[in-house]
């Protein structure tokens, strides 16, 4: 399966480009396809053993040294589902043809990435497809023209650089002190790690925060996130910045670093900061999606701190709060564009009283914010009691503590959000506003429903996603 | 060999500060040459043909080629932005410098275990059979690439209309 998941989206590629224009209208369709087809064979994976022995003639000519295991399995249904709901915003907020059709090829690039993060086994692989993600995703933020789009975007190619730097001098590090660059290789490294085998993890570590925009790399998110196409904003923040940076992190503390995770307090004190500085960031913002933004950074906090926790347990936590969030994030950002298509600004102090004019978006959301929040018997719940658990199970106390307090601090944000946009009674203003269009109905709902579906059956949940295997 | 580095970190300050885009890709071009040397003396022959031949030589066209489209901006713009920069960023090559003073005096014993790892050696044994993958990864930047002209160019059409 491992390599149809890069070579289909590649082909697809191709295939869209050999359309005659007046057939291009279909290409954000056939990208949903391909979504579909990944998220299908993520979720059936694993109820149902396929035999891919049809593709041994293909293995002979490609040697990809590519695995799929329950952490890629849950990277590839993130990406799937996130890819889906951006699709079908794009599909209702790009106008113009050639955008729709520009966005849904950088859609295929960036999942060719994303899927390759999540299979690849070597630093520099991994190092090749983070690339290929972060080269997409500039030129996603710029498909509509302006100069904050170009500000956001030239933001995150500078940071981009200095995090390419950090890893390709990694990688040569590890060359020299561990004689290759195979995760297992890294590991057996970092089993007696000397000083240079510390530095070049050290360095690779950073990169990935400057990806991931942890605390204090995390200059370019807002910016990037505000300035990008309502679609782009739901895949970035669903999925892109997660993949390249987060998922990253926890694919080498899981598998390349083991028992020895060297520097666990890095992680504990990045992690709480990113917590501590995007939850109040956030509370400060009146623009919804730079609010969104702010509050993704500090969920993406919690999961760099599961990570310094008890090793299995954090994982785990890690890997449920990865998919929790990938799922209500993007589902805010949906939101988000709902109501800039229905009231055409983000501005939340201009705003009041919309529940009543655009109910679903209002119920949505505020399924989503209870989740992100930490609230019962929503997935988001679950997944931050996992965090806790893991910091309190390796005694982690102050940093567990910082995590339920920050959890108040991310319902205040999000309390504040609520009241201000969609609580009480409608501003004379918005008294004609109506209900978003079922393009961006159905994708808030449909990632709502798994958020309900999640925190209740979440057994059952735990089983599908299959990350307690991680 | 000391000297050539201390010349290629100068042509890449130079690079990054310069404010003509003419002269900053000339600066690259040099750095970038000298890398190439670095690269050939350190054995690393086919790297540095590849950094001379792409880096040195056909980016550099690219530059020049873009940069022909442009247009001056007026003389007294150009002088109020070269001396907001030195402003802004007078400490920064200070710092390099001082960073790279202060590093010269660290010793830190490192285990190094070479010889490196590299197939057979031959870099066509790496490149097609070994990282068949970084292969099709760097195939995929190329694409992302093509589409970021396209999304660029084809807006700056429209926006000209």
């Amino acid at each position: 399966m491992s390599y149809l998941l890069l070579l289909v989206p590649f082909a697809s590629l191709i295939v869209l480009n050999l359309l005659p224009k007046r057939a291009r209208a279909a290409a954000l369709w056939i990208t949903f396809g391909i979504l579909v087809a990944e998220t299908a064979a993520a979720f059936l994976e694993r109820f149902v053993a396929v035999d891919w022995s049809f593709l041994a003639p293909l293995e002979r000519v490609l040697v990809f040294n590519l695995a799929v295991d329950h952490l890629s399995g849950l990277l590839l249904l993130c990406a799937g589902i996130v890819g889906m709901a951006a699709v079908l915003v794009g599909r209702r907020t790009l106008a113009d043809v050639a955008d729709r059709f520009i966005f849904a090829n950088l859609v295929l690039v960036a999942l060719v990435g994303i899927n390759g993060i999540a299979m690849v086994r070597d630093l520099f692989t991994l190092y090749v497809f983070v690339e290929v993600t972060a080269v997409a995703t500039f030129i996603l933020i710029t498909v509509r023209h302006g100069r904050l789009a170009f500000e956001g975007a030239w933001k995150y190619i500078i940071l981009s650089v200095v995090a390419s730097v950090l890893m390709l001098s990694s990688v040569a590090f590890f060359l020299l002190c561990a004689g290759g660059i195979s995760f297992e290789a890294v590991k057996t490294a970092l089993a007696a790690p000397g000083s240079l085998t510390w530095l070049a993890m050290a360095l690779f570590l950073c990169g990935l925060f400057v990806k991931g925009a942890l605390v204090p790399f995390h200059g370019w998110l807002a910016d990037a996130y505000t300035a990008a196409p309502a679609p782009v904003s739901v895949f970035m923040a669903g999925i892109v910045t997660k993949a390249s940076g987060i998922f990253a992190l926890i694919r080498i503390v899981s598998f390349a670093m083991g028992d020895a995770l060297p520097g666990r307090e890095i992680l504990l004190v990045v992690g709480a900061l990113t917590i501590v500085v995007g939850a109040f960031l956030a509370l400060g913002q009146s623009n919804m999606k730079r609010m969104l933004a702010y509050s993704s950074l500090s969920q993406m906090g919690y999961i760099v701190l599961a990570l310094g926790g008890d090793l299995r347990l954090g994982i785990l936590a890690a890997a449920l709060h990865f998919f929790n969030h990938a799922v209500s994030k993007s589902q805010l950002f949906v939101n988000a564009a709902a109501i800039e298509e229905q009231l055409g600004t983000l501005d939340m102090d201009k705003m009041g009283g919309i529940a009543a004019r655009m109910p679903v978006t209002g119920a949505t959301a505020a399924v989503a914010t209870l989740s992100i929040a930490g609230l019962p018997p929503l997935a988001g719940f679950w997944s931050k009691l996992l965090i806790v658990l893991a910091l309190w199970s390796a005694k982690e106390y102050a940093f567990a503590a910082i995590a339920i307090l920050a959890s108040l601090v991310t319902l205040a944000y999000f309390l504040s959000l609520q009241r201000r946009v969609f609580f009480g009674k409608t501003l004379p203003q918005w008294a004609e506003v109506r209900e978003a269009g079922t393009g961006l109905l159905v994708p808030a709902v449909a990632l709502a429903l798994i958020t309900i579906a999640l925190g209740i059956g979440f057994p059952f949940a735990l089983r599908i996603l299959g990350v307690g295997g991680a | 060999m000391t000297l050539l580095l201390v010349v290629l970190v100068l042509a890449a300050l130079w690079a990054s500060m310069a404010t003509a885009l003419l002269r900053a890709t000339l600066a690259l071009a040099l750095s970038s040459a000298l890398l190439a040397v670095f690269m050939f003396s350190l054995g690393a022959v086919w790297a540095a043909v590849i950094e001379l031949s792409v880096c040195a030589g056909l980016i550099s066209v690219v530059f020049v080629s873009v940069i022909s489209l442009t247009e001056q901006r007026p003389l007294t713009e150009l002088l109020a932005q070269r001396k907001s920069r030195l402003r802004r960023f007078w400490p920064l090559p200070l710092l390099l410098i001082a960073v790279g003073v202060g590093l010269s005096f660290v010793h830190t014993p490192v285990q190094i275990a070479l010889p490196l790892p590299s197939g057979d050696g031959d870099v066509r044994t790496v490149l097609w059979t070994l990282r068949q993958l970084d292969l099709f990864g760097q195939i995929m930047i190329l694409l992302a690439g093509v589409f970021g002209v396209l999304v660029l160019f084809k807006k700056e059409a429209k926006d000209g209309d």
